[in-house]
């Protein structure tokens, strides 16, 4: 028989330990990649002479494959007499690289803005501290919380990659089970369920979301 | 980013490589990393390829189908979008063997990254044909066109401009994700330079050459994908004028 049950609920609870560090790579590197990417949104803005900068470093980062970057991180870093873990090093090249997508979609956000918001703080003086923080941040951000949201369900799906330096996540999990029982349909294919669940959930949580973002702006 | 910044960026990248080829620290990895870089190349064009035609048959299916083919696309482009590329690389790659179907290792690699960014493209195909006039639909049947003619005349050539920059946006992800295939043991660009930095551990040498690559690689299709979008664009600016 090519699905055993039998099997298939016996390596589920090792599967499930193993999603929790996925989730837990997911969150941390998807804080990561949201707070660096304000920062660079809002250096580019606050500091104009970082613009070229920035935009070339985004654009270095979002050109080049994820799995080279988590490669390079984690072999480099021992270079220069730092050893990071697999997990932590994986998470960091994670959070940098969707840093790079987040901070474009923050600066749509920013961009959106009118400029009689930005003329106003002038008017009153606020220093540009105060203007982020006050006036523009809480405006910019609730627009785009929707894209941030899918950005999130995007960097979910890379965990796997982990597995290539050897973060025992879901995907490595699977894997050793599979090398380890000569079944690789059962641990493969559960892994593969288990993201779809995920996707579909989330996906309808961003849409309720972003329904109740346009009802409060609506008013 | 212009056109131009893009230009001067490849240009920038493509010397920085040059330069360093010319130091042996560098100039001894080259050949074999090229060597993974056509592969890399195949694996991207013959991807991108696949993912076109399942990208615009998926959301034709969808939107004019008879319902068991709308269910069937619909399907593909959840299951698709919602597992991960490495999840699908593997899936068929150990799980369709013990199924009886043994594919080698550079066909299940063009396969999953060509159904994986399919499902994707065949929603840029469907917002593109959605995003097209509605009086242009109306045109149609005033005009008394059969559907498939309708498409083929009217609605597909004008979707085609809006739909080159999403497309442009899922071929570099897709020329990133064939960095996937390495772990399937194809030796790709990716997967020669894990090779040589075990053998040698002269990792900023080999990561920063590679880097490089990619980033030009990714350059030359966001450039050829801007110049496209531009030639189309320019004779629908044309047609309207006229």
């Amino acid at each position: 028989m090519i699905w055993d049950w039998a099997f298939a609920f016996e390596i589920l609870p090792v599967l499930a330990r193993a999603a929790i560090v996925s989730i837990e790579a997911t969150l941390i590197g998807f804080a990561l990649a949201a707070s660096l990417g304000l920062v660079l949104a809002v250096v580019r803005i606050a500091v104009p002479w970082t613009g070229w900068t920035i935009s070339v470093l985004v654009e270095l980062i979002r050109s080049t494959p994820l799995l080279i970057q988590i490669f390079f991180l984690y072999f480099v870093f021992p270079k220069f007499g730092v050893v990071l873990d697999a997990f932590t090093a994986g998470v960091l090249a994670i959070g940098i690289h969707y840093a790079a997508y987040c901070s474009e979609v923050y600066r749509a956000g920013f961009d959106n803005i009118h400029r009689g918001q930005w003329e106003a703080s002038i008017a009153l003086n606020l220093s540009s501290w105060t203007t982020f923080r006050d006036i523009i941040i809480p405006q910019a951000i609730p627009p785009i919380v929707p894209a941030l949201g899918n950005y999130l369900v995007a960097l979910f799906k890379e965990t796997p990659l982990l597995s290539a330096i050897a973060v025992m996540e879901l995907m490595q999990t699977a894997k050793i089970i599979g090398s380890d029982t000569f079944r690789y349909t059962e641990p493969m294919t559960l892994v593969g369920l288990f993201f779809l669940a995920m996707s579909l959930v989330s996906a309808v949580l961003i849409r309720s979301l972003e329904r109740l973002l346009n009802r409060r702006t609506m008013r | 980013m212009g056109i131009r910044t893009l230009v001067t960026l490849l240009i920038v990248a493509l010397g920085v490589i040059a330069a360093l080829a010319t130091q042996e620290a560098y100039s001894l990895f080259l050949p074999g990393l090229l060597q993974g870089a056509v592969l890399t190349i195949e694996i991207a064009i013959l991807g991108s390829l696949l993912a076109i035609v399942m990208g615009v048959l998926a959301a034709l299916a969808r939107m004019y189908g008879p319902a068991p083919l709308r269910w069937l696309a619909t399907v593909y482009v959840e299951i698709f979008r919602g597992t991960s590329a490495l999840v699908q690389l593997f899936w068929l790659f150990f799980v369709l063997p013990q199924f009886g179907v043994t594919l080698n290792a550079f066909l299940v690699a063009v396969l999953a990254l060509g159904l994986n960014v399919g499902a994707y493209g065949s929603e840029v195909v469907r917002g593109a044909i959605q995003s097209v006039a509605r009086g242009q639909w109306e045109a149609c049947t005033a005009l008394n066109m059969s559907r498939p003619q309708m498409l083929r005349r009217i609605i597909l050539p004008q979707a085609f401009v809006a739909m080159i920059p999403p497309w442009g946006n899922l071929f570099i992800e897709l020329l990133k994700s064939t960095a996937l295939v390495s772990l399937i043991t194809l030796s790709d660009l990716a997967f020669k330079a894990q090779q040589m930095n075990q053998n040698t551990f002269k990792t900023i040498p080999i990561f920063t050459l590679v880097l490089l690559m990619y980033l030009a690689m990714s350059l030359v299709v966001t450039i050829g994908m801007r110049l496209l979008e531009r030639r189309a664009s320019l004779g629908l600016a044309r047609g309207k004028a006229a």
